[in-house]
């Protein structure tokens, strides 16, 4: 499967290791190539400097062929732009995309956007250990 | 009308002032705390400080009852998200946003979003038009036909001057409309007319036909 990650924070360079790992294509997209600093040493995909919000960048980055695109920035609106134009514009197959904002989060899965909000399942999660 | 701007800067400084001089009740969101209190100070109470994305701010101001949702801060990303917040959760029946990038205006459109309002393209048709040699000014575009109305100077070279609008071979889509000629009442040209030297021509075209057309009137 080929993958287009749009952020190199933790979780975007975590995961792009993860799917590396087993095999797939990873490109990861950041706008600071310090950010790569956190991709495993033995990361074999590709790291792409520039802004996933821009459509040339998408381009570049392989988002026609790709299978999958994931928007992991710390932007819940860049994440939504990005997961917008992967999905309605280059019609990926498979986007998600993270939104810390519940009621954002809540808004665009309406939409049709596959959504995630580390914000609810974390505190869920901790609500549960709390009470058992 | 109820209007709700997003982002106090001076796009939406400026656009306060204007609509509320048109008799509209305007409303600003803005995030920046000392921009909201000048803008209170000065305005009266039409600026509410917090975030124009987040459904909660946009609860708390009445988005329900507005008629029209603007989005000018200085980034697209959070003008888009504003307006489909606006539109999808509030039922705002017009949005309209201001972008930066030039090439976000058909993604916008295609997420929903009424209007779009290119302020680099903007900035830069103004420049253009004041370059002297500027052949072509793009005056207005008619997005949902996929015409645009601009002005052309016919320069005295041009291989234009003297001959009839028959004469002229035209690229599909061009209509002249308008002539504009010193000491003269506009002329609304007709196949016989003969164009003459440094004629403003107004002409209807498409974005495919702007360059052919320019290129006929021009003529070297």
């Amino acid at each position: 499967m080929k993958v287009v990650i749009m952020g190199c924070g933790r979780v975007g360079a975590w995961l792009a290791g993860l799917l590396d790992a087993d095999g797939h294509s990873v490109t990861i997209l950041d706008t600071d190539a310090y950010s790569f600093r956190r991709l495993p040493p033995k990361f074999g995909g590709t790291a792409l400097i520039g802004n996933g919000i821009n459509e040339e960048v998408l381009k570049k980055a392989g988002i026609e062929e790709a299978d999958a695109f994931v928007a992991v920035t710390q932007g819940d609106n860049r994440n939504v732009m990005a997961a917008q134009i992967a999905k309605h514009i280059f019609n990926v197959p498979k986007v998600i995309c993270r939104i810390y904002d519940p009621l954002r989060q809540e808004l665009y899965s309406t939409l049709g956007l596959e959504t995630i909000s580390p914000t609810t399942i974390f505190a869920q999660i901790l609500k549960e250990k709390l009470e058992s | 009308m109820y209007i709700i701007v997003v982002g106090g800067g001076r796009l939406g400084y400026y656009l306060t002032k204007a609509l509320l001089d048109e008799g509209h009740e305007v409303l600003i969101i803005e995030k920046n705390a000392t921009i909201c209190e000048n803008i209170v100070g000065e305005m009266g109470s039409v600026c509410v400080r917090g975030d124009g994305c987040e459904a909660s701010t946009l609860a708390e101001v009445g988005t329900g009852r507005a008629d029209m949702l603007i989005a000018v801060t200085g980034d697209d990303e959070d003008n888009l998200v504003a307006c489909q917040v606006a539109k999808h959760k509030f039922n705002v029946p017009r949005t309209a946003a201001r972008i930066r990038n030039p090439k976000n205006e058909t993604i916008f459109k295609k997420l929903g979003i009424d209007v779009t309002v290119s302020s680099t393209n903007i900035i830069l048709e103004r420049i253009e038009e004041e370059v002297p040699t500027h052949p072509l000014t793009h005056l207005l575009t008619i997005r949902d036909k996929g015409l645009e109305i601009v002005q052309v100077k016919i320069p005295p070279e041009s291989t234009a001057v003297g001959k009839t609008i028959k004469e002229l071979s035209l690229p599909p889509g061009s209509t002249l409309s308008l002539i504009i000629r010193k000491e003269h009442k506009p002329i609304i040209p007709k196949a016989n007319t003969i164009l003459q030297a440094e004629d403003q021509i107004i002409a209807v075209t498409t974005p495919e036909s702007e360059e052919a057309l320019r290129a006929t009137l021009r003529g070297a």
